[in-house]
């Protein structure tokens, strides 16, 4: 995978006493002593992580974390004090940090775009006039211009409203334009800073699809700030959690779920609903770690109710629940299953923990097995499993 | 007189003295450097003002009346704005209102023109702010009758002389308006422009300005009415016009002439107030 972006140990101080300041961050000291005893802020210390293209990588935390601090270093919206911001400029890497005026624009005009928590919609232009900013300081000629925002507009449901100004929009749609505005310039870096926090509960929901399902045709790199961690669990590829100025953790979703670094992350995923995000991947335990029987049995459970008999090919050739031969079915026919105890369900790594648990349901307690795309046996889930991923113990 | 009292008064600061001194050596070194420039200004005014009364009154009027509508797209504004004007002409006025209205016009886009960059100036560099407020205020608050006398020294009698004080005093309000209007546009746009590649000089003027735009046309509005207070004043100094008339009239107890000559000057700031409130322009 090829890198799209990446911090290297970025410091970012704002305030006249950059160098104490620095030597601060180096001693170890914590923003509030770097603001005693200089009475500079800090904004973002010793960040470093890279964000491959394709992804939507979050930055989330509480106000005041450094998110949109170190966001907004890729287009240097906020001047980087120490490190590289290293972003990929066609076949090259260019440092935001040290690139001169010009590179930074073309970079601006063409690589990075972004959308804005407050829109940042130019309010006496019009919709069509706000989607084609990018390209008209890009200078590109007006006939194009037109062809192209005309694009954006569909491709966000806006091309009816193209003569309306801005501020005779809803929020939603404000920042439908605002999106739009983004992807007209085609630059394959969006920067999203909170670009959904100001609107209402079932907006945010709508909008969040939209862009999930154009990311899916567009495929950006897109660097996305929330405070809300059901959004990045629900859009982010990875997320990464940052506290006072110092970036925490930085993992896949299920990563931040189930293994938190410490204490502020605990606290972040207290009230996370673990079934929307966890897999039966995230909970099962692996084939080898099962208990092994003779002539090819293994335990599904610690109980010992449930076992297969696995052939030299990994695939599962008799099944035996409670002493009695039974068969196994796909979790994914769970709702059409008559309850009965002669079957055990399977499932893929991918499928929803929720179905896992719906499925152990209707089995009275069973364990279910987890079959590759091969159909090979790599492991089982039982009840404990699932009630600590739940429980997080 | 107690001795602290009397002491500092034997030590005065010779503010008065310096002050001449100054205006002595301009005098006399400049001497036909300024008298050319205000020959040179009081020729291109009184040009303006016979190319004007050229035109029959009340086709000229009728050309006001038709800038109004362009202007404004309203039509009862356009037929207020000929009315008014020839009430005026009623009262037989026109002449000394059409010299009224190239000063002030004059006044008001000089002012304009030399306010609005040094506002802008002022908004990108606050220090330069800082600076140039006590020359504002200074601008603004000195009697007018003291610079007068300078300006008369300088630039002799006329309508340039007239001209210049009057942009003396109107000047601040344009260069705080256009600072005000450009501070005040919202960061969150500012931003959008720098984070889509705008220049500097892009930012100025397909952000900023039209950000500041109705701030700036506040301005040029409270320019004219200034300029328009201004008008007796300038009369003083021999600039022609309504201020003439008031004058006269005031010297000559006359109560009629004083009050043909104060409406005209009110309906010429209602007519000027009300065709140059632009704004959005009816966008919003």
């Amino acid at each position: 995978m090829t890198v799209a972006v990446d911090f290297r140990n970025v410091d970012i101080v704002f305030g006249s006493d950059q160098a104490g300041s620095l030597a601060l961050i180096d001693s170890g000291a914590t923003r509030a002593e770097i603001l005693e005893k200089t009475g500079n802020v800090l904004g973002c210390a010793g960040a470093s992580l890279t964000v491959h293209e394709g992804e939507i990588s979050v930055l989330m935390g509480l106000s005041g974390s450094g998110k949109s601090t170190l966001l907004r270093a890729v287009n240097r919206l906020n001047v980087v004090s120490r490190g590289q911001v290293l972003v990929k400029d066609g076949d090259k890497t260019v440092d935001v940090v040290t690139c001169d005026e010009a590179t930074l624009r073309r970079l601006r005009q063409k690589q990075v775009a972004m959308v804005f928590q407050q829109f940042g919609l130019l309010p006496w232009r019009t919709v069509e006039e706000n989607v084609g900013l990018g390209l008209e300081l890009a200078g590109v000629p007006e006939a194009e211009r037109k062809e192209r925002v005309h694009r954006q507009l569909k491709l966000v449901n806006l091309d009816q409203w193209s003569k309306k100004y801005a501020h005779e929009l809803s929020g939603g749609m404000q920042q439908r334009v605002g999106l739009a505005r983004a992807f007209a310039t085609e630059a394959p870096i969006l920067l999203m800073d909170e670009p959904f926090s100001a609107l209402d509960p079932l907006i945010r929901t709508k909008l969040q699809d939209e862009l999930l399902q154009l990311q899916a045709e567009l495929k950006k790199t897109i660097i996305f700030v929330s405070h809300d961690l059901e959004e990045a669990l629900k859009i982010g590829s990875h997320i990464t959690i940052m506290e006072g100025g110092r970036i925490v953790q930085t993992g896949a979703p299920e990563d931040i779920v189930l293994r938190p670094a410490n204490d502020y992350v605990r606290d972040f995923i207290a009230n996370v609903n673990p079934l929307s995000v966890l897999t039966a991947w995230n909970v099962m335990r692996d084939r080898r770690d099962l208990d092994h029987g003779e002539d090819g049995w293994v335990w599904l459970d610690r109980r010992k109710t449930t076992r297969f008999k696995i052939d030299e090919h990994g695939l599962v050739a008799a099944a035996e629940r409670d002493g009695k031969p039974a068969f196994w079915v796909s979790c994914a026919d769970v709702e059409a299953q008559p309850e009965e105890t002669a079957q055990v369900f399977w499932a893929n790594p991918g499928t929803s923990l929720k179905t896992v648990m719906l499925a152990m349901h209707r089995s009275q307690t069973a364990p279910v097995a987890l079959f590759d795309d091969q159909s090979r046996f790599v492991g089982a889930i039982g009840i404990r499993d699932v009630l600590s991923a739940v429980l997080r113990r | 007189m107690d001795p602290i009292s009397k002491f500092l008064v034997s030590y005065k600061i010779p503010i008065g003295a310096w002050g001449k001194a100054f205006f002595t050596f301009l005098t006399d070194n400049f001497n036909t450097v300024l008298r050319a420039f205000s020959n040179g200004l009081n020729f291109l005014l009184d040009g303006m003002v016979d190319g004007l009364l050229l035109l029959p009154p009340v086709l000229l009027i009728a050309l006001i009346a038709l800038l109004a509508y362009v202007l404004q797209r309203s039509k009862g504004l356009a037929l207020a704005v000929f009315i008014g004007l020839l009430f005026i002409l009623n009262q037989n006025l026109w002449k000394q209102t059409v010299e009224t209205l190239v000063l002030v016009v004059a006044a008001a886009a000089a002012s304009m023109a030399i306010g609005v960059p040094l506002g802008i100036w002022a908004a990108h560099k606050p220090k330069v702010y800082r600076i140039m407020l006590p020359v504002l205020d200074l601008m603004q608050t000195l009697p007018t009758f003291v610079y007068l006398i300078p300006v008369l020294t300088l630039f002799g009698l006329g309508n340039a002389p007239g001209l210049i004080v009057t942009i003396i005093f109107v000047i601040p309000t344009s260069v705080r308006l256009t600072h005000l209007g450009v501070v005040s546009v919202p960061k969150s746009i500012i931003e959008a422009g720098e984070a889509f590649g705008a220049t500097r000089r892009q930012l100025l003027w397909k952000v900023e300005l039209p950000s500041a735009l109705p701030t700036i046309m506040a301005g040029l509005t409270q320019s004219i009415m200034l300029s328009l207070s201004m008008v007796v004043f300038a009369a003083l100094i021999g600039a022609g016009g309504l201020g003439t008339e008031i004058n006269r009239a005031l010297g000559s107890r006359r109560i009629d002439l004083g009050l043909e000559a104060g409406l005209a000057i009110v309906v010429l700031a209602i007519v000027l107030d009300r065709m140059t409130r632009i704004g959005v322009g009816g966008k919003k």
